[in-house]
């Protein structure tokens, strides 16, 4: 039963690693600039964490196989070098690795976190609530107009609480439903939340933020691929969280200033 | 209410080392020829350990309660800080007061179970000065809250108030369970049955509830 | 917490029933009903997943009979998405709380703890009948919420706030339901704060004449270090959810911010910090998953020591990691929240301590397996769970890895692959050390033999089925499957759902094979052929006592210890095990050192 136990466990083991392998689920294209470099992070997190995975279940496995139904006059071995040897062991094998995977996975995080978005970065407003995303572009004059939480109403459709009778700021601002923003453009992403926690989650851009009620939050990302991708919403929000979506449209410059010329109009 | 006590206690076996387990026993002492020293142990009564354990425990929820109070305080701008009753200051007084009584009655019952005096002289009185203590300073927090709240001062007024009440509600029902302790150690001390060690840990038990009154009044008087 | 006395310690056998078997002062009696406890709250927790699984691979499923369990939850037996929600919050909770903290930590805890230690029994026995009672009773809490109008909180088992705090304006089960959770932890803390005061008193207080703390064995050290943890751990998280009832039902602002606006209405609260919660969730929250594992490891241990027939490499590296493991674990809570908008600083501060705790993680494993080396293996079902548990224990320590780097988290963060990775490593693992200790000890617990050929049938079925269920929920993950949906709504999940509804099969079958445990621990406790003193030829002191222990553990005679507990294979000595209570010398390099 024992050997039996250590094919199961190295089929086991091997047939885990077989859809990683094989890329039959893999991760999301990477439609962003600075994506590759988590993929990268990630890809080699994959070699260190998958090695150390088959090397610990297979010599499992093998000592399983090895040392059971000893003979009835079998003394026990000691292990050569003893405990010492892998305390040793796991404080330089495991301690490079994560020392090295903390190192250089300081960089990605870097780049999304400490770099401060770019000049020209186009700034958009992202308003979560139960259970919708909602957009807001500053129009011509470049600004955003105040929000009054007072003001909020869904049957007005006013969503963001904006005062467009008395707010010169807010009367050319853009609300929409869908983040259209044109490719190879980064973008300054203003986060607040209506209500509740909610969460940015991108898989392709590899953007992922939660909101949080009462915290101004922004990020910043550059598209680099024309299509229309989902925006989900990760953080627990009630009844209707699996449905709470938009989407994201990147356009060519062209098609997005058109985009924006006509959700104006609609304003 | 003095009571002069003639016989002796059945508490000093606390000191002893005990058969098998309940005190301790012997530690470490077999070694591996398997010949047996005896020597007296020197582990605490567990009670006394128990006592270090629970306060741990009372540290660790009250370390809770103030970093949410620091991160609170200095994280949002509609930190109103609240004008602590006058009468808080009295109950201080009493709270400190009642630790001193306290400390004299366990140093009596203390020297005559040590066997340096042979009767231990009035200490159920400092005991009973104690207890009224002790209920003098709840009922003295319950008038602080009716103050407040007779100024219409309630527990979602605002923030400052909320963690005054949380934090003296906490401490007071804490309190409570060393009232119920001295109750314990006075029934206990009139039937003969005190043990060292439970009057040892009641009386860490009040002195930590007296440094931890000190300790809020405070963290809540103070703006940071 | 003032009554420190110890002197109901020496306390008589009870005569009545209930004094023997409801209201007991004996740690025996509580650590099975602490067992009994956790075994109605896994079957209630697995029906649950049923239930789960069976809507997220099979959406218009009806579900024979559901509609009498919620009538609004479940019109026509078809589960709405937000009784999704609230089974799931439901199971995630019971699971944790009631089946990985009572099990493993307080059910074999209290059981053996006092035993292997030489002691007579806790030394604040009332203290510790209440630790059950009062757990008991936040059991009974958390239930309850199901009965209640809209029934239980939907809020998931970390219950964030603003959701969990701002009542029922914020979606169904957000109003009793929410209350009644918060004051079913607020009770299980308690129940485990007298639990914890009890163990960490007991092991340095209680132990019999030569136990040194070296000579105690590792499920000892593994419970001791634990209850360490749950003292400090529950003493935080208790403080929180008094704060959570606050905003819910006093109208306060502890977590709740200024300006929400639910429905078109401005809340009335102000001020309140959403991540406030979550850190102190999460410092306790992080400990908890220890609190669950580490248990787990001392008893795997333990047993695995009995069947190699030889102690592990090293006693004190393996003491020493559990305890680092102990404290690294409050260091790197924050590894919950890299994307939470906490400060991205915090974020690589977190990181550090959490890719250093695989070094005493891997140095635990590593002394598994140097341990397994030329040893003399004895396969039987309790030994099988714990090679099981080693096995679990590195697939779900592996993916720790990934979720430990913040850039990496941003892709991985709350999908399926974070739902893997728990599983595995804290759920599956621990019930693996659960099954493990309750073959090994069961005949001391009731003083009957299980059936070895129906649990070696249970471990194969288990074995083979929790891989099926939690490997392919890694590869979900990566597609960027995430957790918490109730429904795979027209979007990129789509292609996906076939690995669901494989999950599901999985589920349901590995499911169904825990019956025969059920069964084996039924039939047995009746009708199991009687236990011998020492079934396993162990050296710890349990078996040194009768089978059932008596009343006091030891009868007339206290134990004295004169050796290491794990004295196997020893040269020269007159058979290959020495218990920990014979007076045999032992000529050895290891014995004291």
């Amino acid at each position: 039963m024992a050997k039996l136990l250590a094919v199961t466990i190295v089929v086991i083991a091997i047939a885990s690693a077989i859809p990683i392998v094989m890329h039959i689920w893999p991760l999301p294209q990477d439609i962003s600039v600075n994506g590759h470099l988590i993929d990268e992070q990630y890809t080699d997190t994959m070699w260190e964490a998958g090695v150390s995975f088959l090397a610990s279940q297979i010599l499992l496995a093998y000592f399983i196989w090895k040392y059971s139904r000893p003979a009835p006059n079998a003394t026990v071995k000691r292990f050569p070098g003893g405990a010492a040897a892998l305390v040793i062991a796991a404080f330089v094998l495991v301690g490079t690795e994560a020392l090295a995977l903390g190192v250089f996975g300081a960089k990605a995080w870097g780049l999304a976190y400490f770099a401060p978005p770019g000049a020209d970065a186009m700034p958009v407003q992202v308003q979560a609530g139960q259970f919708a995303f909602y957009f807001r572009y500053p129009g011509p004059d470049g600004k955003f107009g105040p929000l009054h939480a007072n003001l909020i109403s869904e049957a007005n459709a006013n969503f963001f609480g904006l005062d467009t009778t008395n707010d010169q700021d807010s009367k050319d601002d853009i609300v929409t439903a869908e983040l259209a923003i044109p490719v190879n453009r980064e973008i300054h992403l203003l986060m607040h939340s209506k209500d509740l926690g909610h969460s940015f989650y991108v898989p392709g851009l590899r953007v992922h933020q939660d909101f949080v009620p009462g915290l101004d939050l922004s990020i910043h990302f550059t598209a680099t691929k024309i299509g229309r991708y989902e925006i989900v919403c990760t953080q627990l929000c009630g009844l209707g969280h699996y449905n709470m979506k938009a989407y994201l449209e990147v356009k060519s410059p062209e098609d997005f200033d058109a985009w924006l010329k006509q959700q104006a109009a609609l304003q | 209410m003095a009571t002069v006590v003639h016989e002796p206690p059945k508490m000093d076996v606390d000191r002893l080392p005990s058969q098998g387990s309940g005190n301790g026993g012997w530690r470490n002492l077999v070694p591996a020829s398997g010949g047996l020293r005896k020597v007296q142990d020197a582990s605490p009564p567990p009670a006394s350990t128990g006592i270090w354990v629970a306060l741990a425990s009372i540290t660790m929820t009250f370390a809770a309660f103030t970093s949410a109070l620091v991160v609170r305080q200095g994280g949002a701008p509609d930190w109103q800080h609240m004008t602590l009753p006058p009468i808080l200051y009295l109950n201080t007084v009493v709270i400190i007061g009642s630790s001193f009584t306290l400390e004299i009655a366990r140093r009596r019952i203390a020297a005559f179970m040590g066997g340096l005096h042979e009767h231990a002289d009035k200490p159920l009185r400092w005991l009973y000065i104690t207890l009224s203590l002790g209920l003098l300073f709840v009922a003295g927090q319950i008038l602080a809250w009716r103050e407040l709240v007779s100024q219409g001062l309630r527990f979602a007024t605002n923030i400052s108030y909320s963690f005054f009440y949380v934090l003296t509600i906490a401490h007071a029902l804490h309190v409570s369970g060393g009232l119920g302790g001295l109750v314990r150690v006075i029934s206990k001390f009139n039937n003969r049955t005190l043990k060292r060690s439970t009057l040892d840990a009641t009386s860490r038990y009040w002195h930590f509830m007296g440094v931890l009154w000190v300790y809020l009044l405070v963290l809540l008087w103070m703006k940071l | 917490m003032h009554d420190m006395s110890a002197h109901a310690v020496h306390h008589g056998a009870p005569t009545s029933f209930i004094r023997k078997h409801i209201f007991s002062l004996d740690h025996k009696v509580i650590g099975k009903q602490y067992y009994a406890l956790a075994l109605v709250a896994v079957v209630v927790g697995m029906v649950l997943s049923w239930l789960m699984r069976l809507h997220l691979g099979f959406a218009n499923f009806a579900i024979p009979g559901l509609h009498l369990l919620s009538k609004n939850g479940a019109p026509g037996d078809i589960m709405t998405p937000e009784y999704y929600l609230q089974l799931m919050t439901m199971h995630g909770t019971i699971m944790v709380f009631f089946v990985l903290t009572t099990a493993p930590f307080a059910a074999f805890g209290n059981f053996f703890l006092p035993i292997q230690t030489g002691a007579e029994d806790m030394p604040f026995p009332h203290f510790n009948m209440m630790s059950f009672w009062v757990t008991f009773t936040g059991f009974l809490f958390l239930v309850a919420s199901f009965f209640v109008s809209d029934g239980p909180t939907l809020g998931g088992w970390t219950q964030y706030a603003p959701l969990s705090a701002v009542g029922a304006v914020s979606g169904p089960g957000q109003g009793t339901g929410v209350v009644l959770w918060a004051f079913s932890i607020a009770f299980f803390c308690v129940g485990q704060l007298f639990g914890s005061l009890n163990f960490i008193t007991t092991t340095l207080d209680m132990r019999c004449k030569g136990m040194s703390l070296m000579r105690l064995p590792l499920s000892a050290w593994a419970w001791f270090i634990t209850s360490i943890m749950g003292l400090t751990a529950f003493a935080v998280l208790m403080p929180a959810v008094i704060l959570l009832i606050l905003d819910h039902v006093a109208g306060t602002s502890f977590f709740v911010s200024s300006n929400l606006v639910i429905n078109d209405q401005v809340l009335p609260h102000s001020g309140g910090s959403t991540l406030l919660w979550q850190h102190l969730f999460w410092f306790f929250g992080h400990p908890e998953v220890y609190i669950a594992i580490i248990p787990g490891m001392g008893i795997v241990s333990h047993i695995l020591i009995t069947n190699m027939r030889r102690p592990m490499l090293s006693h004190r590296v393996l003491i020493y990691s559990m305890g680092a493991l102990a404290v690294l674990s409050y260091m790197v809570y924050g590894h919950h929240m890299f994307v939470s908008g906490m400060n991205p600083v915090s974020s690589l501060a977190f990181s550090f301590p959490t890719l250093v705790i695989t070094i005493p993680s891997t140095i635990i494993v590593l002394i598994w397996l140097g341990s397994l080396y030329g040893s003399k293996l004895r396969i039987n079902t309790a030994s099988l769970f714990g090679l099981g548990f080693i096995s679990m224990f590195i697939s779900g320590g592996v993916s720790g890895f990934f979720l430990a780097q913040p850039s990496i988290d941003i892709l991985l963060h709350a999908t399926y692959f974070v739902v893997g990775h728990f599983h595995l490593v804290m759920a599956v693992a621990a019930i693996f050390g659960i099954f493990g200790g309750t073959y090994f000890w069961f005949p001391k617990m009731t003083g009957r033999m299980m059936n070895e050929s129906l649990g070696k049938l249970h471990f194969w079925l288990t074995f083979v089925g929790a891989y099926l269920i939690f490997m392919p929920f890694h590869y979900l993950g990566i597609a960027g499957n995430v957790r918490r949906y109730q429904a795979f709504v027209d979007d990129y999940l789509i292609p996906l759902i076939p690995v669901h509804k494989f999950i599901t099969v999985a589920a349901l079958a590995t499911g169904a094979v825990q019956l025969i445990f059920i069964y084996n621990l039924i039939y047995s406790r009746f009708w199991g052929a009687p236990a011998p003193d020492n079934p396993w030829q162990g050296t710890s002191l349990e078996w040194s006592t009768a089978t059932p222990p008596p009343h006091n553990n030891f009868g007339d005679k206290m134990p004295v210890v004169y050796h290491d507990p794990y004295q196997y294979s020893v040269e020269g000595a007159s058979s290959d095990f020495i218990m920990q209570t014979s007076p045999e010398p032992v000529h050895s390099a290891d014995e004291e050192k």
